[in-house]
């Protein structure tokens, strides 16, 4: 068998390449849990033992760590470009587990003829957002390859997990709401049209979630589970908590954000807004006589102002979607790549 | 009439079981979408059509065009949903690394690419039922008209009614049709008439929102229940009685009929759609492309094109067939019966 593209789909064919190669020989128990961000315990565990008297001594301390490469065609795009993206992603992927990002590290790889000019303006973008999201770059690597001039970044962020803080893809609750934090598919469509050629105002919503994570914490709400809605889209991550918290999802179609415009798209090319990809989206699972509080933080903030209070969950297993009608289906993560269809 | 009394109706039918065929994927797709199989009568079973031209599309086909975009000097482009359908010697998804293939969005874009480089000869794998067929004429006779010849087409159209005549005269358990809308929009509904009062079933034409096809099988189980055989339009804001003339000139100017082969249906006479007259030199070898691969005894892929049995229903649903993995093409696009149960019922 070969690697084909639906392996990088962020779907069941990804999952099922993690599995079966990483999985199978970097097995350990952080890797295990399989998080947006490893949480890792450092300093400070024999020092908390010998200070364990003292009920005020603080543990060791928590930190987050990620990484993500990307690959995007084309390298700009509308609301955003590569070096954006790949400070968002990381950033975001901090943010999911609680965690206050502070450092970045970036590897390059770029293709023989790559204008510098580009290079240029991206890397300034890169900077700005860096800035944006209180972080800083710490480290660096460029490469250079053959090529068509391409261009790849790979980013690994740390960020600290403040005592108290208790986020994973493992602790959603029967009881719980589920809070989208706004319109689904932009970022999917954006690309698309681009690649396609289609002339429309669709722009990706690329972007660093600090503002939105941080109002649901100042809020004082219990923040259960946050994923970030990338690849794969919101199925996808339904799916999988569903599965770590060992829960029954259900979401309510019509209570769903998807912007006119990216309907209309996706419609005419055969896709599912469920599962499109998107670049500054998350969802928080908070406890439900939270949820109203809750959703009213996220809203306050640029980046949560579309947030839609989309689903609960109770004792049982497997996502659900309430349709319009009121029927009721089962739905699965996303399975090959999402080709726009023939007819 | 509302929505609601609709779904009231259906929800508490109580008379014979009844079988409906939804011919469309696109259907197919839309009622597992909008759980409309929750929403009606356990007696009212809907069961899926041969209406994806990719499941129906036999492996020489699959063949033709992995040998066709081997050739350096040819680049072979496709709609999406083609890259995974398995041939003989894998798929174009398989073979990447040796053919030229590009996943296009518009026939036209074969226009743009032949101009741009003349040596080359752009070939284009042209699937598709009624409803994409105009686009596929409509190009070649701009390509025609700009004088460009590095154009080829290696079809596999076909027409749905040949197809429906087929089920009706070897199912006869089907009691009633959800017809294609998007096909309707070419063909009209005029052409359902000869065979609603020859097998006496009805034929009904529906959009692809929840309450169009609700509303679609509302009429059918009335029609049966009244004893009516009719041909009806649900889905008069996009289709005309009649058709579209227009499409229909194009068709006839560019295709001419002849036999094809459906997998699971076998071959269908006059039920293709090939290049005819001045456009035969554009045809890349569509013709005689019948050779379909020899399934696994336990495949049921014939069985789930024609509703005779649910997609999960064949023993290899999930166990060695998988969107991942597909065995059919039934399970690779989108609009196939076995890959839209896959994703939501398994």
């Amino acid at each position: 068998m070969k690697i084909t593209m639906a392996h990088g789909s962020g779907g069941q064919s990804s999952a099922q390449l993690m599995s079966d190669i990483f999985g199978k020989y970097f097995n350990n128990e952080i890797l295990g849990r399989m998080e947006d961000a490893a949480v890792l315990e450092v300093g400070g565990a024999g020092a908390s033992a010998e200070a364990g008297a003292s009920e005020a001594a603080p543990g060791p301390a928590r930190i987050a760590c990620s990484t993500d490469s990307f690959v995007v065609t084309p390298l700009e795009f509308k609301g955003g470009d590569i070096g954006k993206l790949c400070v968002c992603g990381t950033v975001n992927d901090l943010l999911m587990m609680g965690a206050v990002p502070k450092y970045l590290t970036c590897g390059f790889i770029l293709e023989e003829g790559l204008d510098i000019d580009i290079l240029d303006r991206l890397v300034a973008s890169m900077a700005k957002q860096a800035e944006e999201a209180g972080v800083k770059i710490v480290a660096g690597d460029t490469k250079v390859v053959e090529g068509k001039g391409g261009l790849y970044i790979n980013t690994t962020g740390i960020g600290e997990i403040p005592a108290g803080r208790d986020v994973s893809s493992s602790n959603a609750k029967a009881g719980d709401a589920i809070i989208v934090s706004g319109n689904l598919g932009d970022h999917h469509a954006c690309i698309l049209s681009h690649r396609m050629e289609i002339e429309n105002d669709i722009r990706s919503d690329c972007a660093a979630l600090g503002d939105v994570v941080g109002a649901l914490f100042e809020a004082g709400i219990h923040v259960h589970t946050m994923r970030d809605v990338t690849r794969g889209g919101l199925g996808t991550v339904i799916n999988e908590i569903a599965g770590s918290s060992g829960v029954r999802v259900e979401l309510e179609e019509e209570a769903i954000p998807v912007h006119e415009d990216v309907r209309g798209f996706a419609d005419i090319l055969g896709l599912d807004p469920l599962y499109m990809g998107n670049e500054g989206k998350m969802i928080a699972v908070v406890p439900a006589e939270e949820a109203e509080a809750a959703l009213a933080a996220m809203r306050s903030t640029e980046h949560g102002k579309d947030a839609a209070l989309i689903g609960t969950i109770s004792e049982g297993a497997g996502a659900f979607l309430r349709t319009r009608l009121g029927a009721t289906r089962r739905f699965d993560v996303l399975y090959g790549e999402g080709l726009p269809r023939i007819c | 009439m509302e929505i609601r009394e609709i779904i009231d109706y259906l929800k508490n039918y109580d008379g014979r079981p009844l079988k409906l065929m939804e011919v469309c994927g696109t259907h197919t797709a839309a009622i597992f979408k909008n759980g409309i199989r929750d929403l009606i009568s356990p007696k009212i079973k809907l069961i899926s059509g041969p209406g994806c031209p990719v499941c129906v599309t036999p492996t020489a086909y699959i063949d033709a065009c992995v040998d066709f975009a081997k050739d350096a000097d040819h680049e072979l482009l496709t709609f999406g949903d083609m890259m995974k359908v398995p041939g003989t010697g894998g798929s174009l998804s398989d073979n990447k690394s040796q053919v030229n293939v590009t996943v296009m969005y518009s026939p036209f874009e074969a226009i743009e690419k032949a101009k741009a480089d003349p040596d080359k000869v752009i070939g284009v794998a042209a699937v598709g039922f009624e409803t994409t067929v105009p686009a596929y004429g409509l190009m070649l006779r701009e390509a025609r008209k700009q004088g460009i010849e590095n154009i080829r087409l290696i079809t596999a159209l076909k027409t749905v009614l040949p197809a429906l005549e087929w089920i009706c005269e070897n199912q006869s358990d089907v009691d009633g049709f959800i017809c294609p809308g998007h096909v309707s929009v070419i063909t009209g509904v005029h052409v359902y008439d000869e065979m609603a009062a020859k097998y006496g079933k009805p034929f009904v034409v529906a959009g692809f929102e929840a309450e169009h096809i609700l509303a679609c099988v509302y009429r059918i189980v009335r029609q049966i229940q009244a004893g009516e055989n009719q041909t009806e339009n649900l889905y008069r804001n996009a289709v005309r009685d009649d058709g579209n003339a227009r499409a229909l000139e194009v068709i006839r100017e560019v295709f001419e009929t002849g036999s094809a082969t459906w997998r699971g249906l076998g071959e269908i006479p006059d039920s293709g759609l090939y290049l005819r007259g001045e456009y035969a030199a554009y045809d890349g070898g569509s013709r005689g492309l019948s050779e379909d691969m020899e399934l696994p005894a336990a495949c049921r892929c014939g069985d789930v094109i024609v509703g005779r049995i649910n997609p999960d229903q064949c023993p290899m649903f999930g166990k060695g067939c998988s969107p991942m993995d597909p065995y059919g093409p039934c399970m690779v696009s989108a609009e196939g019966s076995c890959g839209i149960w896959y994703r939501n019922v398994h």
